[in-house]
């Protein structure tokens, strides 16, 4: 809170005293919100909308990329293992045809094959004739397998109905995963059938797998049509385990669709049937691990539009705070300005009423003086009325009255001539003392001591009279305002050096807060509010000593007395008085 | 010592004139600048007590005919105004000796005057 004081602009707590159809105008603090909202919206709505166009712009971007990617992928490797397969079923194919083997099949022929076609295309394990009633006849490999019955394997049954076979992976009698590959055929024309059954060592099918290189923790392996795991796995499962995941419906190319776990991961499945087989490959990725970095420049460019937004807001707070409180002050100087105006022209025309007055005064006074005089001069010389104490106190009377009264109209003159403005050579005496003149009953009634020192070499100042005038009066009423009765006030005045004289106006009053004193020349500052004080006294006269080419200090202690101090030239500069008297 | 009273206010002027009579001084007085200037051709004076207001001639430039006539004759100004004009009227200037502010004592009148004639 301490902080936001310290910030706080002068505007903040400003109140709008005035009425009437533009005293909104004054409400600064609904500017300065107007103008930070507007501000505000106008800056950071469009960057803020291009930020999250850009974001779902780069993002679907990225997806696209991704699952073209693993499409990709998908189709290469389903490229390779089709040919891998084709390519062995292809040779088996090409060795029952062969006549040699058609006619002569024996187990020294078969393990001579076997070991051509390990030799040439590998992944061989064994190499089996069966016949048309499902026993195997000839076998070469690392397992006793001759005389097997196979007539009631799966493989064995499609093989002899569709002519040849490529079977999922299975454990069989040997109770290791393998592949079969069968092709039927007929080694006579008319005589019975034979089927060579093939068995390929899933070791190489799943190298193949193993090999590929998948970004993002991705899994690459195969499942049957059942959905079971026909190569291992690095996250979804052992062999010949049921995937969890879904089995993708049938489509004649690759396909590439996205799917959310139980676990709320997202992955991204890339598939496709693997034609004439019962496989299907399957490629996972996991969508977050692909987006990691994507998501870290996304983050940079979101800290970066935070920290932006962040700056914006901190201009705009700053400029509409600065900018509204400009307006603010130069509108309390025009309120000030005006003020000091009425002010002026207040004093002026009580100046020219009490030059009016006294006036029309003097003449009637001087004709009583002139005829009460004529009438002392004819009393004086008759004998009989020279005598005549009582009618000649009574004359003295009407004289000394007059005189008291030109010494008041002579009072009021003085002051109506300072309010022009003119540089006059004055004894800084005499103002004082006129001025006081003025306060002398209050000061007389209220038993207000009051005491003046005056160096006795003080020189005259060729100043403003008036304003000098103004400035005493105003701070002596303070004085007198600040003061009980019984207070005393002491104006005393000394050269500062050889060109300033300093005046110090104390009293013995009530004194000013420690808190306050900052403020006592601020326009408007005012402790007597509602007990007729406008707070313009002290601001008006601090304007009216800088005008003299002056300056106006103030001490205080709070029960114990003010002291005004006003330093002044000697002599005012001609210049300066023009520039200020533009301003008053 | 002939002294000329010149002062919108014939009660005043009368009355100052009659008081001068009785301290021995010849004075003669008018209401008006023209009758002023009608006077100083008639006759001859020493001194001239001008009022700053006057009807018709306002009596700054009533000082300056007057001095162009005799230039030898002294003035005093007697006003009821304290205003800017009266205060020119005063200064070294217009060579206008003294500048009284009324109500004036006689006293302080005939101290003038003599302080002038003696000058």
């Amino acid at each position: 809170m301490k902080f936001l004081n310290r910030i706080k602009p002068e505007f903040w707590d400003h109140r709008i005293f005035s009425e009437g159809p533009y005293s909104s105008q004054f409400n600064f603090r609904r500017t300065w919100y107007a103008a930070v909202f507007l501000t505000s919206a106008v800056v950071l709505a469009p960057l803020i909308f291009m930020a999250v166009m850009d974001y779902r712009a780069t993002l679907h971007d990225v997806e696209s990329e991704i699952l073209l990617r693993t499409s990709r992928l998908v189709s290469n490797t389903r490229r390779t293992l089709s040919y891998f397969l084709d390519e062995r079923r292809s040779a088996l194919d090409f060795i029952v045809h062969d006549n040699n083997f058609k006619l002569n099949v024996n187990p020294e022929r078969m393990e001579q094959v076997l070991e051509n076609l390990k030799r040439s295309f590998g992944g061989f394990t064994d190499l089996g004739c069966i016949d048309h009633q499902g026993i195997q006849c000839v076998y070469a490999g690392p397992y006793n397998l001759t005389g097997k019955d196979y007539s009631d394997q799966k493989w064995y049954q499609q093989a002899v109905k569709r002519g040849e076979f490529i079977s999922d992976v299975f454990r069989g009698f040997r109770h290791i995963p393998h592949i079969v590959i069968a092709v039927k055929y007929y080694p006579s024309e008319g005589g019975p059938f034979r089927v060579l059954r093939a068995t390929l060592d899933t070791a190489k099918f799943n190298d193949m797998l193993s090999h590929l290189e998948i970004a993002g923790h991705g899994d690459a392996f195969i499942i049957n049509h059942e959905g079971v795991l026909q190569t291992p796995t690095l996250f979804h499962g052992e062999i010949l385990e049921k995937i969890s995941l879904p089995i993708p419906d049938f489509a004649p190319e690759t396909r590439v669709f996205q799917w959310v776990t139980e676990k709320d991961v997202p992955l991204v499945i890339g598939y496709c049937y693997i034609t004439n087989t019962p496989f299907i490959l399957m490629v996972v990725k996991h969508k977050k691990e692909l987006l990691k970095s994507w998501e870290s420049s996304r983050r940079e460019l979101i800290g970066f539009l935070l920290i932006s937004v962040a700056f914006i807001l901190f201009v705009i707070l700053w400029g509409a705070t600065y900018l509204v409180n400009r307006i603010f002050q130069s509108d309390q100087k025009l309120i000030f300005s005006l003020h000091q105006v009425e002010y002026t022209n207040k004093m002026a025309s009580i100046g020219r009423l009490a030059a009016g007055v006294a006036h029309e005064i003097n003449n009637p006074l001087a004709i009583i003086n002139e005829k009460a005089g004529l009438m002392k001069d004819l009393f004086l010389f008759k004998e009989e009325y020279k005598q005549n104490e009582m009618l000649m106190g009574l004359l003295d009377s009407i004289l000394k009255s007059v005189t008291r009264c030109g010494r008041i109209t002579k009072r009021l003159l003085g002051f109506a001539r300072h309010m022009d403005v003119s540089i006059q050579t004055i004894n800084l005496e005499e103002v004082v003392r006129e001025v006081l003149g003025f306060l002398n009953k209050e000061a007389e009634y209220r038993s207000i001591q009051i005491s003046i020192e005056m160096d006795e070499n003080l020189p005259n100042l060729d100043t403003d009279a008036g304003r000098l005038q103004q400035v005493i009066l105003n701070i002596i009423n303070n004085a007198f305002a600040a003061m009980e009765n019984n207070g005393r006030l002491q104006v005393k005045a000394a050269m500062a050096d050889k060109d300033n004289i300093v005046l110090s106006i104390s009293d013995t009053g009530c004194g000013i807060p420690e808190a306050d004193i900052k403020r006592v020349f601020e326009p408007f500052f005012s402790t007597k509010t509602g007990k007729g004080g406008t707070g313009l006294g002290l601001s008006i006269t601090y304007g009216l000593v800088e005008q003299l080419g002056g300056n106006i200090d103030v001490k205080s202690e709070v029960n114990r007395g003010t002291t005004f101090t006003i330093t002044l030239p000697l002599a005012i500069k001609e210049k300066e008085m023009k520039n200020s008297c533009e301003y008053s | 010592m002939r002294v000329l009273l010149v002062d919108d206010e014939q009660e005043l002027v009368e009355t100052l004139a009659e008081r001068l009579g009785i301290r021995g001084i010849e004075a003669r007085w008018t209401t008006n600048g023209d009758a002023a200037l009608a006077l100083i051709d008639q006759e001859d004076f020493d001194l001239a007590v001008l009022d700053v207001k006057i009807p018709g001639i306002n009596g700054i430039n009533l000082h300056k005919m007057m001095k162009e006539k005799c230039p030898r004759m002294k003035f005093i100004f007697m006003t009821g105004h304290g205003s800017q004009d009266d205060f020119a009227a005063g200064s070294a200037e217009t060579g206008v000796d003294y500048y009284l502010l009324k109500p004036v004592t006689i006293d302080e009148l005939l101290h003038k005057m003599n302080q002038l004639m003696n000058k």
